[in-house]
């Protein structure tokens, strides 16, 4: 385990990022503002070289950039991917990021990867496991790492623990930070029927290192009850921005991204929801 | 009750399977539908990477065709590695041997070439050499001499027109392919992957040159392909390819 | 010793080849263009819409799976081209993996 004591980690700033698409690399490069900072897909960067690993470079000399894994399978029940976890270790040894984030979910089974953040019951077990996880892959990057809240469309009858108890123990067993995506507390507080400021409340904010936003699609389940998709493929809604402005005025300022990830829109479109989050920042008291 | 991953991996790649039971809404009750959301999830996420990676295969299936057949792979052969990029070194056997598109003789071959160009793309950087060393060598030094290729080099034989096809499938105003089998060589100058049509003989060169062997035995095996076989032609296509590395000469006798 | 006509038509070509040569353009200029993307993406979005690609039960079942009439491949008439002689496919050496 590594030091245990809540700090934010790297050197992202209480500043506006967006997740990066390659299509916007020249509007990045001429006109950035008000987005400060970069998050990539590690998998998407995990080739020996061309125009991809060329351009991340680039980008990483003027850029703090965030490395957000989505395909280790860290609550996956079998060992982690060795091989991916080296992988890992390599991107982060060359590119040194400002922070590392993956996901509470799995996504492996065997030697399947299915592409998908698959959901975990909270039980004991899956903590022991998902604690070994993370400590393998702290020790492995020697670097804190940040673990982040997933989207739920179900829930596991056999589930012991609340997600947010669930959370703040981890941090407490393995010195991990965590990345509070707020789209994915609404979306998870209306499929599932809770009160997202609740989950705020009970959730660890001093170990928030990284606060996410994205649009959801709406849809409903077999009883007509909402069930919203976190598609990443719009602007994000108005009760989110609402939730992060209730999120920022309990955690104080820190790095929020913008994640557009389905039909990305032109560059002036992202930068502008970034701009929202920008007076949100803006909004809050150091 | 508890869930297995094991029992979740099965039912998501198999819509024929109920959801397994222990999954609930957020007041307890079954979840239903909920879990065909990431049922979903999975087999869009997967042939949207097909679709990305496989452009031209897209385009000649057309889109119905296209995610059913895609249905089929991606659950015989999900991705055995997290990178989406990489995702379908599978399709092309599959497509060969898939009998429903047995009269698309081609689509396996297709599919190889853009295979091949992603493999390009993503290949690792390499300096090409200075093309001033083969001038440094003598006569019989060159006919020893060895070249080593950029990464980024592949080569795709085919029985059919697969570069002509591919630029029917995907480019507006193509003219037909026509009716000859196509090779087609992969470069990588910088950064973006560049396709030539090779003439008669020149795949049997790079292919003993890439096996390692001498500049003088890859022109014997390109000549016995090819009697008419254009050494000069291919040597500047190479060079200004960047796909020459490396020039390691021969022992002079 | 090799034979010197070969020899000589090597090196004559190695000279054409060389007078035909120009070198590339800068590296750092190239890594600033988009270019043509060519593959797919990892992302952490869900799947939007259609549920029904997820519980789709198609699969191939001998003759009872068919093709719909569509897609460029309909405008194209090749006559078989296997001439019982398959050529190679991507040269072993050079058919690399993506690299890890």
């Amino acid at each position: 385990m590594l030091d245990a004591t809540p700090r934010y980690p790297g050197q992202l700033p209480a500043a506006p990022g967006v997740g990066y698409k390659p299509q916007h690399f020249r509007d990045i490069a001429d006109h950035p503002a008000p987005v400060a900072w970069l998050e990539i897909h590690a998998e998407n960067y995990m080739g020996a070289g061309g125009r991809p690993i060329a351009q991340l470079r680039h980008l990483s000399a003027r850029f703090p950039v965030s490395v957000h894994g989505v395909g280790l399978s860290i609550g996956g029940e079998g060992p982690l991917d060795a091989d991916h976890l080296s992988r890992l270790k390599q991107l982060c040894d060359w590119l040194q990021p400002a922070s590392f984030s993956e996901h509470l979910a799995w996504s492996s089974h065997g030697d399947h990867f299915l592409n998908d953040l698959l959901p975990l019951p909270y039980t004991d077990a899956t903590l022991a496991r998902v604690a070994a996880h993370i400590d393998q892959v702290q020790q492995m990057l020697g670097r804190q790492m940040l673990l982040e809240n997933p989207s739920s469309y179900l829930a596991f009858a056999e589930s012991t623990w609340s997600e947010t108890d669930f959370l703040a123990e981890l941090a407490h067993r393995t010195g991990c930070g965590l990345l509070l995506d707020v789209n994915n507390v609404f979306v998870s507080a209306t499929n599932l029927d809770y009160e997202p400021r609740a989950y705020i409340d009970a959730f660890p904010l001093d170990r928030v290192g990284e606060i996410h936003l994205g649009g959801h699609d709406e849809d409903s389940d077999d009883h007509g009850a909402p069930l919203l998709i976190d598609s990443h493929g719009r602007e994000i809604a108005d009760p989110v921005w609402t939730l992060l402005d209730y999120t920022l005025a309990r955690t104080g300022p820190r790095p929020v991204l913008v994640e557009w990830d389905t039909d990305v829109p032109d560059w002036p479109v992202l930068a502008g929801e970034a701009g929202r989050a920008e007076a949100a920042l803006a909004r809050v008291p150091a | 009750m508890t869930v297995s991953q094991a029992q979740l991996h099965d039912a998501l790649l198999d819509g024929a399977r109920p959801a397994p039971a222990g999954l609930t809404d957020g007041h307890g009750r079954p979840a239903g539908g909920r879990f065909a959301v990431y049922r979903n999830n999975v087999a869009v996420a997967l042939t949207d990477a097909l679709e990305a990676n496989f452009p031209a295969v897209a385009s000649l299936l057309g889109p119905a065709n296209f995610r059913n057949v895609m249905g089929i792979f991606l659950r015989r052969h999900p991705p055995a590695r997290p990178m989406i990029a990489e995702y379908g070194a599978g399709l092309p056997a599959f497509l060969d041997g898939f009998e429903p598109l047995g009269h698309l003789g081609y689509l396996g071959d297709v599919a190889r070439l853009e295979q091949a160009l992603r493999a390009a793309y993503h290949a690792a950087d390499a300096a090409p050499v200075d093309p001033a060393v083969f001038e440094a060598l003598a006569p019989d030094a060159l006919m020893q001499s060895r070249l080593t290729l950029a990464p980024a080099v592949r080569l795709v034989r085919s029985n059919w027109p697969v570069h002509a096809i591919r630029a029917y499938a995907l480019e507006p105003g193509a003219p037909k392919p026509p009716a000859q089998p196509q090779d087609v060589l992969i470069q990588r100058p910088e950064y973006d992957p560049q396709m030539t049509t090779l003439p008669p003989g020149a795949a049997g060169f790079v292919t003993t040159v890439a096996a390692g062997h001498t500049l003088g035995a890859a022109h014997d095996a390109a000549l016995a392909e090819a009697a008419d076989f254009d050494l000069a032609q291919t040597l500047a296509l190479l060079l200004s390819g960047g796909a020459i590395t490396e020039i390691t000469p021969g022992e002079t006798p | 010793m090799f034979n010197t006509m070969k020899t000589v038509a090597v090196a004559g070509a190695v000279t054409a080849a060389l007078a035909a040569y120009t070198s590339p353009a800068a590296a750092e200029e190239k890594v600033k263009c988009y270019g043509v993307s060519l593959a797919g993406e990892n992302d952490c979005k869900a799947g939007a819409g259609t549920t029904c690609a997820g519980t789709s039960t198609v699969d191939y079942q001998g003759n009872a799976w068919t093709l719909v009439d569509e897609g460029t491949c309909t405008e194209i008439d090749l006559p078989d081209m296997a001439d019982g002689t398959p050529r190679e496919g991507s040269l072993e050496p050079l058919d690399r993996d993506l690299p890890s």
